[in-house]
């Protein structure tokens, strides 16, 4: 979606750029998250298609994953054939991604020993291009290994999602290592919903886009994922101003 | 069984309940009729025998690796090096091989060792089932094991026995020059063989109607280059054999004949038939990095040991239908790489017990179109057993106001529940009152979990009102 406050000549010299970058091949396709806020932040109006994306869990979701893993399977719902999703850690449960809007018959899980052959797998699958979408969960993913990643996605039309998943709290600071990655987001568990009576609401997430290629930072308060993999604004968002996060009361109080 | 020894008849084999009675092969016919009345004897058929031996073998070949041979009298060897991988592992592939024995009733025993030698003495001695030596660790395993399980004719262990000699580790260490002169070369030999200090080639079995093609080299080759080369000449030849009988491949065994005489092979298997030359091509050459050429291969064989019809089909039935893509290919190539078990798709299992939910089929399954019932909240980790949590709860049948787990205090700050799961009575008769009641906890962290809890809180028989952590939303 152009912004008009950018002058023309900026967006031809990217075009340009893009279109030496793509080298020759057709100009890809995007996945739009289909709410507005978040494609308008996005370049292209939403993931695109053939590249690398990263995403990672904030605070105690750096080393469980779920919230992150949740984002991805909303993601991977999102594309159009199966999905590959490789892990080294056999814990995910797939009812879960079924919620999410990922059907059972959609997925092919790859249960590996460690990251490496993890992320080998992945590459095997993004150089096929017949997978709508590659989930690979790796702890550290160095320069070389996501460049050979991107390299494999832009051989196809897969969207490669790496979710950064580490032992110990302390390594999630490897977040912070540059890769080749074309959008990197990190996903926060807030508080869920209210109800009216007692219960857990929907889920809410902090969403975080911390690396954008060709494009700025940004952060988003959404509902979780529905049951075809939407995410949503805040309900209460929509019509309100929005409310400071919880963290920030607490440190002010 | 009896059969003919020399002159005498003799017992050439007993079962399980006819050595309960102390007949033992080698015992005069006569002999073994007088110590059972009602003794059922079988006329010995030592060529009937081989033959299905043989055929036995080529079973071996179908299933489970390129190089298989009999053992006469009584067993099968396998060079499952390259080919293990497909049945998920040395273990497993010997478990297979047992059950499938054993449904088709027959008692089997194998073993995995380093040499032919060594895993004809362990399957035959030491082995209760299936036994994998631990790679470099037959050598140790053998020395505990009876002379008999050399291989040797039966005057040579007599004349071993009447020195003293009972077990292969005190044999290993005897001076080797005075039993060589005293009991010929072929004790050294089959020694040698067994701890792998000489070289023991398995001539491989084969049959008229296997597919297969042959390369025979003028100058040993072996450079990789040079390999994959001519691999992609022997696929296109056997996918030209393929094409004429209406056949695809399954399962690919190519084998590199040394110079020194040793056959090294490996196996890729597919899970459809496939008679694509550039597929097939890929796969054997993305193991080829697996294959020793040593001082050079003199020829190369490619066979199809397991073929399926595969006929041609119209690409799309339905124009209007989306093109899927064929995702067949590569799981294949990654189930060759990585393993054939560790790639799998999921399906609802029909039980309520989060655990039994899930059942794993093949990954190129046709779609089998279930879902889990929607509107039950389920975390995206289950942890892979429930851990004990220490909860402060105000009531018996409310959520808790906090717990503890692993170290870490929470306090919640909303809850939702319970969901009440009962136990599956027809499946242990221990689940018959059981009660797991499903709470999930939301901390002041934003974190959520998924809590059971032991028991209904009114009868104790349906659990003992123990708290357990279960599983993470996030």
């Amino acid at each position: 979606m152009p912004d008009p406050r950018i002058p023309s000549a900026f967006l031809s010299l990217r075009a340009d750029i893009e279109r030496i970058e793509a080298g020759g091949r057709a100009v890809r396709d995007v996945l739009p998250f289909g709410v507005a806020a978040v494609d308008a932040r996005l370049p292209e109006g939403g993931l695109r298609l053939g590249a690398l994306h990263e995403v990672a869990g904030g605070g105690g979701g750096a080393i469980d994953t779920t919230v992150a893993a949740l984002f991805a399977a909303g993601i991977a719902a999102r594309t159009r054939g199966p999905v590959l999703w490789c892990m080294a850690r056999r814990d995910l449960f797939a009812p879960a991604l079924d919620l999410a809007g990922l059907a059972p018959d959609r997925v092919i899980y790859g249960e590996m020993d460690d990251d490496k052959s993890v992320l080998a797998a992945a590459e095997e699958g993004l150089r096929h291009g017949g997978f709508g979408a590659v989930v690979g969960e790796v702890g550290r993913l160095s320069m070389t290994a996501s460049r050979r990643l991107q390299l494999a996605a832009e051989s196809g039309t897969s969207l490669a999602v790496i979710l950064r998943r580490w032992r110990r709290q302390a390594d999630a600071a490897d977040f912070g290592q540059p890769t080749a990655a074309v959008t990197r987001w990190r996903v926060t568990a807030l508080p869920s919903a209210p109800l009216p009576v007692a219960g857990v609401g929907r889920a809410r997430w902090f969403v975080e886009l911390i690396r954008c290629k060709a494009g700025e930072c940004a952060d988003f308060e959404l509902e979780a994922c529905d049951e075809t993999g939407r995410l949503a604004l805040l309900a209460d968002l929509v019509h309100r101003s929005p409310a400071p996060p919880a963290w920030s009361r607490r440190a002010a109080g | 069984m009896i059969g003919r020894g020399g002159r005498q008849r003799l017992v050439t084999a007993a079962d399980a309940a006819a050595q309960g009675l102390r007949l033992h092969p080698g015992m005069a016919a006569a002999q073994a009729r007088a110590l059972a009345a009602d003794l059922v004897a079988h006329d010995a058929d030592p060529q009937g025998d081989a033959l299905a031996l043989e055929r036995l073998a080529l079973w071996g070949l179908r299933l489970y690796s390129p190089i298989v041979a009999a053992d006469p009298p009584d067993g099968l060897v396998l060079d499952v090096t390259g080919a293990a991988h497909l049945c998920g592992g040395e273990a497993a592939l010997l478990a297979d091989i047992i059950d499938r024995l054993t449904v088709s009733g027959h008692a089997a025993r194998a073993a995995i060792a380093d040499t032919w030698g060594a895993a004809h003495a362990l399957a035959r001695f030491a082995a209760r089932g299936a036994l994998v030596a631990p790679a470099g660790d037959s050598g140790r395993m053998l020395t505990g094991l009876p002379i008999r399980a050399l291989r040797l004719a039966p005057e040579t262990v007599d004349g071993l026995g009447r020195l003293g000699f009972d077990r292969i580790g005190e044999l290993a260490t005897a001076p080797r020059a005075s039993l060589a002169l005293r009991f010929g070369p072929e004790l050294t030999r089959r020694l040698d063989q067994a701890f792998g200090r000489s070289a023991e080639p398995i001539d491989p079995v084969e049959s008229p109607e296997l597919i297969q093609v042959r390369r025979v080299f003028a100058e040993p080759i072996g450079a990789p280059e040079t390999l994959a080369r001519y691999t992609l000449q022997l696929v296109e030849a056997l996918c030209a054999a393929l094409e004429g009988r209406g056949l695809g491949a399954r399962v690919l065994d190519l084998r590199f004949h040394r110079v020194d005489n040793r056959i090294e092979a490996m196996r890729v298997g597919v899970a459809r038939p496939v008679r694509d030359i550039k597929r097939l091509t890929r796969l054997l050459c993305d193991r080829l990095e697996t294959v020793d050429p040593g001082f050079g291969v003199e020829a190369m064989t490619l066979a199809a040991p397991m073929a399926e019809p595969l006929d041609w089909r119209p690409m799309a039935s339905d124009l209007t239908a989306p093109a899927v893509a064929d995702i067949g290919e590569v799981i294949d190539t990654l189930s060759n790489r990585f393993g054939h078990r560790r790639f799998y798709r999921v399906a609802p299992a029909q039980s309520d017990v989060p655990e039994r939910a899930v059942r794993k089929i093949a990954p190129t399954a046709p779609p089998t179109g279930e879902r889990w019932p929607s509107g039950w909240p389920r975390p995206v980790r289950l942890l892979a057993r429930p851990e004990p949590i220490a909860t402060v709860a105000l009531l018996p049948d409310q959520p808790p106001v906090s717990f503890t787990w692993r170290g870490s205090r929470r306090r919640v700050v909303r809850a939702d529940g319970p969901e009440r799961i009962f136990g599956e009575w027809w499946r242990r008769d221990g689940e018959l009152d059981a009660v797991r009641d499903y709470f999930q906890l939301e901390d002041e962290a934003s974190a959520r979990f998924w809590v059971f809890r032991r028991g209904d809180g009114e009868q104790a028989a349906t659990g003992d009102l123990s708290w357990w952590l279960h599983g993470l939303f996030g």
